[in-house]
């Protein structure tokens, strides 16, 4: 790995932990994706917008990132078989429900609590992750 | 309205983070997930690069006796490492590896003109609604 790709990818992370602990510090809430994107039903009952407000964030961060580096539009040509991207969301979704958050929900914010569930659930996702793609690449070698 | 325009730029900043880390694709995700082949230390990094900030900033926003626009601080109530827990994280974690998204990229994918994140995104809510049907109701938290 390059320097200068090392530098980015632990800056880049370093924005992520600046957007959690801000918006924990004027809202009160956890920056977890999976919540956020989870809690519509909240956002109708309680009349408040900031869950798809932060997810219209998401996007446009990500877009505006691109307009600086147009190298970075996505290139589908690599892609993974539409089957695995649709079983694997929909595990990645029902397990999040099941276990109260995601990466950034229990892997940055829960972590950085010291919370002893989010330690153990980020154990747990990162194993089955990485058995995961282990089965994946020798089961499946010419994916 | 005021913590509509904070999630927004928070939400903002995070997606570009997950840009400028290169986690938003999901080849990174898996090049870091497969420890046998030619292994991308690259969201170890970004995890550091979170923590080193998060840690502290966690730290010292909860000496406070509440949020600067709200009157509480929501986190959650619950302390003990049950099956739900660690039976959610595993299929989260499987499904991580198959797909190579979590929820964030998959948002955020959109902004980068990624059409895969599309199906991604309708996959993760079909799991979400499946919930209820697979496992009982368990109380929404992060």
């Amino acid at each position: 790995m390059e320097i200068m790709t090392t530098l980015n990818t632990f800056f880049g992370g370093a924005l992520i932990g600046l957007s959690a602990i801000t918006l924990f510090l004027f809202t009160g809430r956890i920056a977890g994706i999976s919540g956020i994107m989870a809690g519509f039903k909240q956002c109708l009952l309680n009349k408040t917008a900031w869950r798809p407000a932060f997810l219209l964030g998401l996007v446009a961060g990500a877009f505006l990132y691109t307009l600086a580096n147009p190298a970075f539009i996505y290139s589908q040509d690599d892609n993974t078989p539409l089957g695995l991207l649709i079983s694997g969301g929909f595990l990645v979704g029902l397990g999040s429900r099941l276990g109260n958050g995601c990466t950034s929900g229990h892997g940055i914010c829960g972590i950085a609590n010291f919370s002893p569930r989010s330690i153990i659930a980020t154990l747990t996702f990162m194993s089955c992750g990485l058995l995961t793609v282990f089965l994946i690449k020798h089961l499946f070698p010419e994916l | 309205m005021k913590q509509s325009f904070i999630a927004l730029l928070c939400g903002t900043l995070f997606g570009f983070g997950l840009a400028f880390s290169g986690m938003i694709h999901p080849e990174n995700v898996i090049a870091f997930l497969d420890i046998t082949g030619q292994w991308d230390p690259g969201l170890a990094l970004v995890m550091a690069g979170a923590l080193v900030v998060a840690i502290p900033g966690f730290y010292f926003i909860r000496q406070r006796h509440q949020p600067l626009m709200a009157s509480d601080f929501c986190l959650s109530a619950k302390t003990n490492i049950d099956a739900p827990l660690v039976a959610g994280a595993a299929l989260f974690g499987i499904g991580w590896g198959m797909s190579g998204y979590c929820p964030g990229p998959a948002i955020a994918g959109l902004g980068t003109g990624n059409l895969d994140a599309i199906f991604v995104i309708l996959s993760i809510y079909t799991g979400f609604m499946s919930q209820p049907l697979f496992f009982k109701k368990i109380n929404s938290g992060r």
